[in-house]
Order: C-alpha cells, then sequence, then structure tokens
C-alpha cells in the first residue's frame, strides 16, 4: 500500500519569491521611515513652537493712580501695548523663551505675599505689600524699557520710589549696596528646575542709585495689578539700566556693606558688568548696543547714553570710568 | 523597478518638495497675520536659521540612512535637502541683511533708496563679519555652501568627476560644525538646542569617521594578506 505522505510544507504555503524579497523591502522600508521619524522628532524637540500666546487677562485694577510724574518723560514716543508688555518677556523663572512666562506663569499665585528686609538696617523684617504701600502713592512712571538683547519697550509703570521704602527700612551707615532677590520656589517657578542661572535671581544697586527717584518698585502696567510674566507681585524699575537688573516677584531686600555679585554677572563676567548702564559706546561682547528695535517698529532707534535719562543720572557717575564699570 | 522610480520621481519627489516650502509659507503667512511673538522679525530671522541647520542635519542623515537601512532610494533626495538647506541658508541671511543690517542703519542721510544706502549697507555688512565671531562663522557656513549649490547638477558631477566631486561635498562637514557654533555663540545662557544640535551633529560627522577608519584598516588587513610578489 502506498502512503503518500503529505509534504512537510504545501506548495501553497511556501511564499512567492517576489512577495518574499517585498516583505523584506517592507520592513527595511519601515524601518527607514521609523528611523527618519525619530530623527525629525529629536531635530524639532523643543524647538519654538510658534503661535501667538494670550495676553494676560486684564487684574484688578489699582485705586488712585497719580498720573503726569515729570518722570514720565519719553518725549512723546507711543507706548507698547499691553499685549505685547504680556506676551514678549525674559522670565527666565518661567522658561527662557519670550513666550514662556505668558503660559507658564499663568497659575502662579502671589497671595500673601512679603518681602523680607535684611541686613545693614534698624527695621528689618517682613513687610507685606499693603505694608509697603501703606501711606505711599501709586505713581505712574512711562519709562522707557532696553533690553541688554538689543530691543526696547515703552511701558507705563505704576508704583512707589524705591527710595521710600529704603527710608522706611532705616539702613544703617554701612549699608552702601541694596540687593534684591526673587522668589525661589522652583514648584511654582518651572524655569528654576533648570540650572540656566545661579537661583535665586539677585540683582544689586548702589545705595545712591537705589535713592534716586527714577527707580521704582512697580505694582502695575496700565494701571491694573502687575501679571505674572511681569514679575508680580511687585519688581524693580531701574530704567537708565538694561532691563534685566529689573529684579522680578522680589521677597527679598538685603542692605549689605559689600558689593554684591549680580546673576548675570556670575553667569558671564565679560558680558554682564555690576552697573549695566545702557550704554550705546561700550557693545556686548557678541553684540552691538549702538542701536535698538523698538517692539512694534521695523526701523531701529539709536540707544541713547542712560536711556536717555542721562539728565538725571549721569552724574551718579562721575567718578568712574564706564567702560571698565559696564 | 521602472514603476518605483517613476512614484519616486513623480510623486514623491514632488510631495517632497511642497512639504520642505512649509516652513518658509508657514513663516511668511504667520508673520502677515500676526501670529508670532511681539518681534516677528526677531523671530523670522531665528526660523530661518534653525530651519537651515535641520536641513543641513537631514542631509548629512541620507548617507548613513542609506548604509545602515539599506534603503537606497533616500539618496534620490539627498540633493534636494541640500539645496533646502542651502534656500534656507540664504533666506536667513537675506533676513538678516534686511531686518538688521538695513533697518538698522538709523540714519539714511541720501533717502532710503539712494547709493550712500547701499554703500553703508554693505559697510555695515561687512563690518558686522569681521568684528563679531559670531557672524564671521555663519557667514563662512553660508558661503561654503555656495559652491556646493553650484555644483549640484548633474551636469557639474560629470564636468568635475564623482571623486572629485564628492571631495568638493564634504565641505558641507565645515557648514554643519560652523553651523552649530553660530547657534552656540549666539545664545545667552540657555544652550539646551545648540547642544541638541552639536549631538546630532556629532553622531552623524561620527558615524563617517568610524567608517574611515574601518575601511583603512580592512585595506590594510588586504594589503598585508596578499601575497608577495618575488
Amino acid at each position: 500500500m502506498l502512503i503518500k505522505r503529505p509534504a512537510d510544507i504545501r506548495s501553497s504555503e511556501i511564499t512567492d519569491k517576489k512577495l518574499y524579497l517585498n516583505r523584506r523591502q517592507f520592513i527595511q522600508t519601515a524601518g527607514a521611515i521609523a528611523g527618519a521619524a525619530t530623527g525629525v522628532g529629536v531635530l524639532t524637540k523643543g524647538a519654538a513652537v510658534l503661535h501667538a500666546v494670550q495676553p494676560a487677562a486684564h487684574g484688578r485694577k489699582l485705586e488712585n493712580v497719580k498720573k503726569g510724574s515729570p518722570f514720565s518723560n519719553t518725549n512723546g514716543e507711543v507706548m507698547n501695548t499691553w499685549e505685547q508688555i504680556t506676551t514678549y518677556n525674559n522670565f527666565y523663572e518661567f522658561g527662557t523663551d519670550k513666550d514662556q512666562p505668558a503660559e507658564l506663569s499663568r497659575n502662579f499665585k502671589t497671595d500673601g505675599w512679603s518681602v523680607s528686609v535684611e541686613g545693614e538696617c534698624a527695621k528689618p523684617g517682613k513687610y507685606s505689600i499693603d505694608d509697603i504701600l501703606k501711606g505711599e502713592t501709586i505713581e505712574e512712571r512711562i519709562y522707557r524699557m532696553r533690553c541688554v538683547e538689543a530691543w526696547s519697550m515703552v511701558i507705563p509703570w505704576a508704583g512707589i520710589p524705591l527710595g521710600n521704602l529704603i527710608k522706611r527700612c532705616a539702613p544703617t551707615p554701612k549699608a552702601n549696596y541694596v540687593r534684591m532677590s526673587t522668589l525661589l520656589d522652583p514648584k511654582r517657578m518651572p524655569g528654576q528646575r533648570l540650572d540656566v542661572l545661579e537661583w535665586p535671581y539677585v540683582e544689586a544697586l548702589r545705595m545712591d542709585e537705589a535713592m534716586h527717584p527714577l527707580a521704582i518698585l512697580a505694582v502695575g502696567i496700565y494701571g491694573e495689578a502687575l501679571p505674572n510674566q511681569d514679575g508680580a507681585p511687585i519688581r524693580l524699575v531701574v530704567p537708565w539700566k538694561y532691563g534685566f537688573k529689573g529684579v522680578k516677584s522680589i521677597v527679598k531686600i538685603e542692605f549689605t556693606e559689600k558689593q554684591p555679585v549680580n546673576s548675570w554677572q556670575k553667569t558671564a563676567p565679560r558680558e554682564y558688568g555690576f552697573y549695566a548702564n545702557v550704554n550705546p559706546e561700550v557693545n556686548h561682547p557678541r553684540w552691538s548696543q549702538a542701536s535698538e528695535r523698538r517692539i512694534g517698529e521695523f526701523f531701529m532707534r539709536k540707544t541713547l547714553m542712560f536711556n536717555g535719562y542721562g539728565e538725571q543720572v549721569a552724574s551718579l557717575y562721575n567718578n568712574i570710568d564706564l567702560k571698565k564699570n559696564y | 523597478m521602472a514603476d518605483r522610480t517613476r512614484i519616486i520621481r513623480f510623486v514623491v519627489k514632488p510631495i517632497v518638495f511642497l512639504a520642505c516650502l512649509g516652513p518658509a509659507v508657514y513663516l511668511t503667512w504667520a508673520a502677515l497675520t500676526g501670529h508670532l511673538s511681539a518681534n516677528p522679525l526677531s523671530d523670522v530671522t531665528n526660523e530661518t536659521g534653525v530651519w537651515t541647520l535641520r536641513f543641513v542635519a537631514i542631509t548629512l542623515t541620507a548617507t548613513p540612512l542609506r548604509r545602515l537601512t539599506g534603503w537606497n532610494d533616500v539618496i534620490k533626495f539627498r540633493r534636494m535637502m541640500g539645496l533646502y538647506a542651502f534656500f534656507y541658508g540664504m533666506l536667513h541671511f537675506t533676513t538678516y541683511v534686511v531686518l538688521d543690517r538695513f533697518a538698522g542703519l538709523v540714519e539714511f542721510p541720501g533717502g532710503i533708496v539712494s547709493w550712500t544706502t547701499v554703500r553703508s549697507l554693505l559697510k555695515s555688512i561687512g563690518g558686522d563679519i569681521y568684528q563679531r565671531p559670531f557672524i564671521t562663522i555663519g557667514f563662512t557656513a553660508l558661503v561654503l555652501m555656495v559652491p556646493l549649490a553650484i555644483t549640484s547638477t548633474a551636469g557639474m558631477i560629470r564636468r568635475l568627476g564623482g571623486r572629485r566631486w564628492n571631495q568638493l561635498h564634504r565641505l558641507v562637514y565645515v557648514t554643519a560644525i560652523c553651523g552649530v557654533i553660530h547657534y552656540w555663540w549666539l545664545v545667552k545662557a540657555d544652550i539646551r538646542r545648540p547642544q541638541t544640535y552639536a549631538a546630532i551633529v556629532a553622531i552623524l560627522l561620527g558615524y563617517r569617521v568610524v567608517r574611515v577608519f574601518q575601511e583603512s584598516r580592512r585595506r590594510l588587513t588586504v594589503r598585508t594578506a596578499a601575497p608577495v610578489k618575488p
């Protein structure tokens, strides 16, 4: 009896050679596409996805803001809009891209804020925002703001002279400098989870600079409470210096005898000095400071010495070489 | 096979070509309709620069990708990617000339359209390239792409001969390195993005170094193994 054993593999089961090769090619192609996709993913990762960020929602109106300060002298230059001022920010505590602070600071809470006054003074202690504003007149100050990156804005701040608070703290004769720090809280300030700068952010002024009537502690913009991305609830504004000098979300003011080291100065001493006065004659080592782009304009403007506040502040620097003390 | 070639040539290539124009089209649209930041001029300059680097990296990916996957068709897109790198590089340079140098002249003594403007513009560009290292190196990266773009045609490859053409086109390695340094030197403190590009370029060039090394070792073994003629 002839027993026909079936072949182990039926011919119908054998993959056609053409198909077989196709499949191989398919796997290779799929692999290549997956590889390419990963490559593209890596290339675009972290890149700025450009989209218009929502400006800050309008906040609480500040009451009794006194307008018409003689220091609001911007020669009739047009003010930047609320949208520009609240979507284009350098506030590394909320990300290093200009549009990040607007987004990442949205849920930042500033309730119960206090500023700790320390160091060489007779009245140290914790001052709430209400304490700081008690008995003060909030003034509108329309200032030019010149960023060290060669762009600028005109901003209607609302605030009080820094000197008023300093006087109330009764600094001792040893108090030569005022050092101000931003809040340190990586949970609330996600940008602090990266060590792009040494946290907390610190900037200091010489005592006579801090007492100058142009230097203010701002609590608002356009008559409204300061939006988070602009340094809520209280920040420094020194219009004759580059913008980075304006410490935001201040939690500490310290009077010191010795000259403190500032955050940017520490990061790149060759590029950022202690003073950081706006000076068109002293270039940043990597770019020119002779001109600037006003946000919203096409043609650049000539940068003015001390950002146009020379008449008021030049005398503070009679005795120092501004090329060395940049 | 003929079908495949035709599909690549008449379907896939045009699609890829249009896709690569996407960033430029999007940027123009976004700039004109206010979808960029409050400083759109700076966005356009930055984005065209980053896209140049991306296309340089994509171009450099073609050869390793082909070798590693055996996917030969990828090489058919290498020239297009290289030319797009040049295209975005030129866009980047043009935006810099117009938005940074021209707009930065501040004063136009002879009127905006005049020889004085042209002269001071050229002086301003030249001065910037000479004085600022990050501009010098960025400009170098761009200039090195010019001969590559010129010799990218089939006719030029023939005229130069494959070997010489290949040698010349290794200049793209220098462009990639200069491009990354240009980006690195421009950033203020957050160097994560330039670092990413540096890593990508390092891998792509490292792959080539390793291959050259392996090749020469292989050749050396072959030579020593060959019988010595009496």
